[in-house]
């Protein structure tokens, strides 16, 4: 079944290309070095299995909502805005491969900007990998084994966080020192950016409430 | 007040960490988090929503603290004034208020007498007697400005005669005992003058005062009318940053600072176990955010604080609040009041509002307000109770106002002492009869939970405290729960676990011998044959 429809939208060798790929990120989570530096050098990740890990990270952190136990997580369903509740990963992220690129592009940094996209979200393999079992955990447990939960989710990012160091310097070809350097340089730039736009969206506002009230006068006047 | 969503990996006490709250909203997986966080905040001022709810007269804060409308658990029975009591002179200033059997007495402290009335079967306060003075003694045999009066089980009269310095230990038709006091203690300033405000009593006459001033603690008296000590004194607040501060000021800057002085509670109670219930309305938001100042604390005899606190938040009245018409700030305790089933009701001065909790530590109910109507306060300053009714006692208009147990309020009185007696069935039918009334009512979820669990129904225990998101109590039934269903399932379990174990031990052995077999030497045939 699997084969019949993978041989009538994609090749069969894509589809097998896929696969391998996305199971290459279970190698890079077991040997980060190693194995984020074969993702873009000897070409063993794909966009498509990068794209797949972000898809299931959003899925599973959309899933902790509603299945992990109440004893973990209580939701103000109310107010929650699944937009806004998804751009809580896709916003820090897509600064966070801008402002990477931006910056390492111009210190010889070996990375592309999809190749800095790919090896982040190579990385964040072990937000789905763990969150999801300690979602379907969380429900046989008590308060008193509150903390086992606590730990390994802390820990989930923890790795996460890890893992985009280390990719971000294999993939740029840099020493561990200038690595450190510009991930908080990165940090730094997402900040600056986040400043900008809301230097930009805030001028817009203004100058759009001009144009308004200019067309207004006008009107009013003819 | 920020509305809650959720953060990673922990289940969120609001009122605590309102701010990592609002950053773990935005909480990203990535290290970038904080960043997200601070632009989803700044282009969503939905997320953070300040609405001050009008809420009718009775009302409750649910997990989420939001104001949950009630129907009245107390309602206005009579209100007393001076002229309603035909009083010769009006009451002027009156601050004390206390109950003895069907006797309630009102300190007249403006007008140096204590007012004491009996309660007649009609439930209406009636005068029997002006206290003013007392005979024997080597003092004055008048009060100045009285400002507390307790009885002790043998009917002796405590009073504490604040404007003469001292507390008065009288004989039921008033004659001289003894008297006590200033502390002799030699951690006490001089110059300090001994202000008895607040005094209890308790089974064998020992005396605990709050006096103006002294900020050691409860002052306490054994019988014989020697000083033994303070007890319970509120723990000095102040935070790391006044702390390092203070190390570095100089001399001229310390001079100028406000020395770490610990609160002084403004009122006691003795409940029916001889526990203190003390409230202090000497308390700032920071403080009660921080949780450096308890508005009410339980004090066992050697002065710690046992008051349990099991509620989804602290107990210290409202928990927002706008500023207006001249009251700002958090709610002001002046008095507590203790039911026999350990419900007690705290009474702000600063919006006149009576809160009433239970043995938990949760809110049953709030209700009140400033104003002139009945049922509303200018200036509360004393709350009793005779049986399941309150009296909150009106300092500025000198009012005193009789409140009794509504429907509602009876059944969820009933339903708390028929599961303190141990009638557990019917005190969930009661939260059953409760929760048709007021189906927000998240207590009365709870209770029903509590019954159940008591009657081993945990699996729909638990369906009861999810709804209200008591995870401790739920965490107790499912405890249960998972043990009866591993007891139930124990064949099922160990059939797979050995299943698990044992298929790919055994695929494994077949693989091994098959391998063994094909392998082995007497099998392989070479050129040169079997090898020997």
């Amino acid at each position: 079944m699997t084969k019949s429809i993978s041989t009538k939208f994609i090749s069969k060798e894509a589809w097998n290309k896929y696969l391998d790929s996305l199971k290459f990120a279970f190698y890079c989570l077991t040997h980060p070095l190693d194995g984020f530096w074969d993702l873009t050098h000897e070409k063993r990740g794909t966009m498509a299995a990068a794209n797949t890990i972000l898809i299931a990270t959003l899925v599973v952190r959309i899933m902790k909502l509603r299945y992990t136990s109440f004893i973990f997580i209580t939701v103000y369903w109310e107010e929650l805005n699944i937009f806004l509740y998804l751009a809580s990963v896709l916003f820090p992220l897509a600064l966070w491969v801008v402002g990477n690129w931006a910056l390492t592009t111009l210190f010889d940094g070996k990375g592309r900007l999809n190749q800095v996209y790919m090896a982040t979200c190579y990385a964040l393999l072990p937000y789905p990998v763990i969150q999801l079992p300690i979602m379907l955990l969380s429900n046989v447990v008590t308060v008193d084994e509150r903390e086992f939960y606590s730990v390994i989710s802390a820990l989930s990012l923890v790795y996460a966080g890890l893992l985009i160091i280390a990719a971000m310097g294999q993939i740029h070809e840099f020493s561990g020192g200038k690595n450190l350097l510009f991930t908080i340089a990165s940090l730094f730039a997402m900040l600056v950016m986040v400043f900008l736009l809301m230097l930009f969206f805030s001028m817009i506002t203004e100058g759009i409430s001009y144009i308004v009230s200019l067309v207004r006068e006008m009107l009013f006047r003819m | 007040m920020i509305r809650v969503l959720t953060g990673d990996c922990m289940n969120m006490k609001k009122k605590a960490n309102q701010t990592f709250i609002r950053l773990a909203q935005g909480a990203a997986v990535i290290s970038g988090a904080f960043i997200g966080g601070a632009l989803l905040f700044a282009a969503s001022p939905s997320v953070a929503h300040a609405a001050m709810h009008e809420h009718g007269y009775t009302y409750r804060y649910d997990y989420w603290e939001d104001v949950q409308d009630s129907p009245d658990v107390y309602s206005v029975t009579a209100s007393y004034t001076s002229a309603d009591l035909a009083l010769e002179t009006n009451m002027k200033n009156p601050q004390g208020l206390y109950t003895h059997g069907d006797f309630l007495y009102v300190c007249d402290t403006g007008n140096n007498r204590i007012i004491e009335f009996k309660r007649g079967d009609d439930k209406r306060l009636s005068v029997t007697r002006i206290i003013d003075s007392f005979t024997g003694g080597s003092g004055v045999t008048t009060f100045s400005g009285p400002t507390d009066i307790a009885i002790s089980d043998e009917g002796n009269v405590f009073i504490a005669d604040m404007g003469n310095t001292r507390i008065l230990k009288l004989t039921p038709d008033l004659q001289y005992i003894m008297e006590y006091g200033k502390p002799d203690d030699a951690a006490l300033d001089q110059g300090v003058i001994f202000q008895p405000y607040k005094i209890v009593v308790d089974t064998a006459e020992r005396v605990y005062c709050v006096a103006r001033g002294i900020n050691k603690g409860l002052c306490k008296y054994e019988a014989d009318g020697s000083f033994s000590g303070f007890v319970g004194a509120l723990p000095a607040t102040y935070n790391l940053w006044d702390y390092i501060w203070k190390r570095i000021a100089s001399q001229e800057q310390l001079a100028r600072m406000t020395s770490f002085v610990p609160t002084e509670y403004d009122n006691l109670y003795m409940d029916y176990e001889g526990f203190i219930y003390a409230v202090t309305g000497n308390v700032k938001e920071e403080d009660l955010d921080s949780g450096q100042v308890d508005a009410v604390r339980k004090l066992n005899l050697i002065g710690n604080d046992i008051l349990v606190r099991n509620g989804d938040y602290e107990n210290y009245g409202d928990l927002y609040w706008g500023d207006g018409g001249g009251h700002q700030g958090p709610s002001l305790f002046s008095d507590v009041t203790v039911f026999d089933n350990d419900v007690y009701v705290c009474l702000d001065r600063n919006r006149g509002r009576a809160f009433g909790y239970d043995d938990q530590g949760r809110l049953m109910f709030a209700f009140g307000g400033n104003g002139n109507e009945d049922g509303y306060f200018n200036w509360a300053i004393g709350i009793e109770h005779m049986g399941t009714d309150l009296y909150i006692l009106d300092q500025q208009t000198a009012t005193l106002t009789s409140f009794s147990l509504t429907e509602f309020g009876q059944l969820v009185f009933r339903a708390i002492d028929e599961f303190d007696n141990g009638d557990y069935a019917a005190s969930g039918k009661t939260w059953e009869d409760v929760m048709k009334l007021n189906g927000n009512y998240d207590l009365a979820y709870i209770g029903i939970g509590r019954s159940l669990l008591r009657q081993k129904r945990y699996r729909e225990a638990m369906d009861y405290f999810e709804i209200k998101y008591d995870a401790e109590n739920y965490s107790k039934a499912f405890k249960q729960y998972r043990k009866e269903w591993v007891e139930g399932h124990i064949v099922w379990i160990i059939v797979i676990l050995l299943a698990l174990f044992l298929i790919p031990m055994s695929i494994g052995w077949v693989h091994k011998t098959r391998h063994d077999i094909e392998t082995a030497d007497i099998f392989i045939v070479d050129q040169d044959g079997p090898s020997t």
